[in-house]
């Protein structure tokens, strides 16, 4: 199971890339004429990938315009164009907020997106380059939350600070930073429960927490927004609804392994220009990698240069 | 970001007032709306090609054209054509007599499979039957100790076996709801990526040792356009019977499970509306339809006010309103009527129009619990005439419902608004004359 990461990581992409050079070999083995299938095609690879209509729209006119201005001369040239353009909209500039100096950071989704598994992945890379790390268990509804922090924390040797089932998750961060401080830990990860951005009683529950937070920790804190790839259209409004109650500095993008492309991420990074610092690719403990914005925009687009 | 469909079409034909015909070019220009409209819903994009042409040749038709209102008809067309894609009429969880029936669900991690696996069970102990919980998710940590949880809610007995055999953990919970007299039993099994060939064989191997009667897919109603290549694997590989559409209480549009049917033919069967286990309906594609074109869904609607609104408690609360003696404690008993069908955002959403409300129109959920509270702090004397409520009197309710005296203030105000209104609804009823000489205490208008 303990591959390099470099294979793990290209094992991840990999079903990506095949799933995409169907699009690819649409797009560029029926030749490199620019006709108008071609640019319905490209519209269709784009909607698949869930860059949403409106962006989709966008970016399609505007390649359109520059392969005629800049006389693009063919269909090989407008995919590297649309790579460079994709990378150019999700490299926002931003700390990764857990290898920036210590901090507190708040890991926040809607349901079922991966928040507990990257925390505990997360940890466990972080304990791994010898910094001090204390988990807090703020999942304090969903049934068993509780139980598989923990076993992630055993996995990542990291301290992890609970309460019983229902408790207020304030109040375990609380215990968590109070915790940390006792340890000289220079890297607090906090859990959340997953909670559908319409709850307006929720929301302001994660805003309580923010405040505790923000009150106790000796660090900055930061909040990070999980999101799963296979999100469609709704995601932008997720991110828009999490950045408005609590102001994000990140966002994680899970289940990337998969043959989804997480497309939506490129409008949540336009929108509220927050940077994407990790993307999972995989269910073991070592499947967290690093955002590179030139391999998501190869992704979506395919290989140009085979 | 969604705006109501309908609307967009009107506008589109808004044009049009007074003409009453419509040209092709106005279908197209409405086309390219309802294509937005559904690709923002997440519908998959092929599926969108198919139906905007198919709508777009029923619409150009004579009927249409020769209608008074075309605008309408197109509308109509369009909602019909997607209640088809979602197949229709209303599909049930068909069980064979044996016993114990057996339901397998499968899905993609975090589609929500263990919390869907808890509701059904509980909706099928509503219907009378005795279900029991089989845990085969071996791989997420706790996992089975999550579904242990949720059974002890219920008081459902939930297998969990011994082993990381998923198959043969399946294979013993279906011996134990035999030994236990349990008649149905729900085996949920790892969420797992449809790419992942070992672990898509292993679904397989689970089917083929529990021959359960229905497999039902969990699918997240957020799920984008992959959606369908993960349906699509499933059908071939685990092949289900129907769908489960899972956290449906935001406000994604679902049309990720419209494609579903559209491109594997099998039914969506259950909606997952939210938190809380009794969460779980049979879905009504022609009300989902409603809700991907963002055009309400009154029948829910009502039929959830009709579910809370004891029929005993309405003929009584007639009989007040009639002699005129409504008091505060009828108007708490109305706040607890509407609390009782689920969050003022749940019921908006089901409102025509109400994607019309300014954009950062927030429902202060609290509003009803406060009042309540305010109402609870007061004597039964001054709930029955709330003319004795002096300043001190306010002071006191104030401090013991936790509100100021302004919150008070305001709740006595709406009630006695409200009370004026009955008795204006009274005058009214009372009678042609009677309505001619205006209201009592009024100056008479005429």
């Amino acid at each position: 199971m303990t591959r390099p990461w470099f294979r793990r990581l290209g094992d991840g992409l990999a079903r990506t890339r095949t799933e995409l050079r169907g699009h690819l070999n649409v797009l560029l083995s029926r030749g490199p004429d620019l006709d108008a299938r071609f640019w319905e095609d490209l519209e269709d690879a784009l909607l698949q990938a869930d860059m949403g209509v409106t962006a989709t729209s966008e970016m399609v006119d505007r390649l359109r315009d520059a392969a005629m201005r800049e006389a693009l001369p063919d269909a090989r040239a407008v995919l590297e164009r649309l790579g460079a353009e994709i990378a150019a909209e999700v490299s926002v500039p931003g700390d990764d907020p857990f290898d920036s100096g210590p901090a507190t950071v708040l890991v926040v989704g809607v349901n079922g997106t991966g928040k507990t598994t990257s925390v505990g992945k997360v940890a466990k890379a972080a304990a791994a380059t010898g910094r001090s790390v204390v988990i807090g268990s703020g999942d304090t509804f969903r049934a068993a939350a509780i139980e598989q922090l923990r076993v992630w924390a055993e996995r990542a040797n990291v301290p992890v600070v609970e309460r019983p089932h229902g408790s207020d998750p304030a109040a375990v961060v609380f215990d968590t930073l109070t915790e940390a401080r006792s340890r000289g830990a220079d890297l607090i990860i906090i859990d959340t429960a997953g909670r559908l951005h319409t709850s307006a009683d929720l929301m302001a529950e994660l805003q309580k927490v923010k405040r505790i937070a923000e009150r106790e920790s000796p660090y900055p804190v930061r909040v990070v927004l999980v999101m799963d790839a296979t999100t469609g259209q709704n995601g932008l409004v997720q991110a828009r609804e999490f950045d408005r109650a609590l102001g994000l500095d990140g966002v994680m993008l899970t289940k990337l392994d998969g043959t989804a492309k997480g497309g939506i991420v490129v409008s949540v990074a336009r929108e509220l220009a927050v940077p994407i610092v990790r993307i999972g690719v995989g269910e073991t403990a070592d499947d967290l990698e690093p955002f590179d914005s030139l391999a998501f925009a190869r992704a979506i687009v395919g290989p140009v240069d085979t | 970001m969604f705006q109501n469909l309908s609307d967009r079409l009107q506008a589109v034909f808004s044009k049009l007032t007074g003409r009453g015909v419509l040209t092709e070019a106005d279908v197209d220009a409405a086309m390219r709306e309802i294509r937005m409209a559904l690709l923002e819903a997440d519908v998959n994009f092929r599926t969108v090609k198919e139906f905007v042409a198919r709508v777009r040749e029923r619409s150009v038709g004579q009927d249409v054209m020769k209608s008074l209102t075309p605008g309408q008809m197109v509308v109509k067309i369009v909602l019909e054509e997607l209640t088809a894609l979602m197949g229709g009429t209303e599909s049930r969880l068909v069980l064979s007599g044996r016993m114990p029936a057996i339901v397998m669900l499968v899905g993609l991690q975090g589609s929500g499979k263990t919390t869907a696996a808890a509701k059904l069970a509980r909706l099928l102990q509503s219907q009378g039957r005795s279900p029991e919980l089989v845990a085969c998710d071996v791989y997420r940590p706790a996992a089975i100790d999550q579904l242990e949880a949720l059974g002890a809610q219920l008081s459902v007995p939930v297998y969990r076996g011994s082993g990381t055999d998923a198959v043969a953990i399946a294979q013993a919970g279906v011996k134990d709801a035999v030994a236990r007299m349990r008649d149905v039993v729900i085996v949920d099994t790892a969420g797992r990526l449809h790419v992942d060939e070992e672990m898509m064989a292993e679904a397989a191997a689970i089917r083929t040792a529990i021959r359960p009667d229905q497999v039902l897919m969990v699918v997240d109603a957020m799920t984008g356009q992959d959606a369908v290549n993960a349906a699509d694997a499933f059908a071939e590989r685990v092949d289900f019977d129907g769908v489960i559409l899972t956290k449906l209480d935001g406000d994604a549009r679902g049309g990720a499970a419209l494609s579903i049917k559209a491109v594997t033919g099998r039914p969506i069967k259950f909606a997952g509306t939210g938190e809380k286990l009794d969460a779980l309906e049979p879905f009504h594609p022609e009300r989902m339809a409603k809700r991907i074109l963002g055009m309400g869904d009154v029948v829910t609607l009502v039929e959830k006010a009709q579910q809370v609104a004891e029929t005993a408690d309405i003929a009584d609360l007639e009989q007040r309103l009639k002699a005129g003696t409504f008091t505060l404690d009828d108007f708490l008993e109305q706040l607890r009527q509407v609390r009782k069908m689920g969050s003022l955002s749940d019921i908006l959403a089901m409102v025509p129009g109400a994607g019309r409300l300014p954009k950062d129109a927030t429902v202060d959920e609290g509003a009803l619990a406060r009042t309540e509270a305010i109402i609870q702090s007061m004597t039964p004397k001054e709930r029955e005439k709330p003319s004795i409520i002096s300043g001190s009197r306010r002071e006191r309710i104030a401090r013991g419902s936790g509100q100021s005296v302004y919150e008070v203030n305001q709740v006595l105000k709406r009630f006695s608004q409200m009370q004026k209104m009955i008795k204006q609804m009274q005058a009214a009823g009372g009678g042609g004359k009677k309505r001619r000489r205006g209201m009592p205490g009024l100056p008479n208008p005429f």
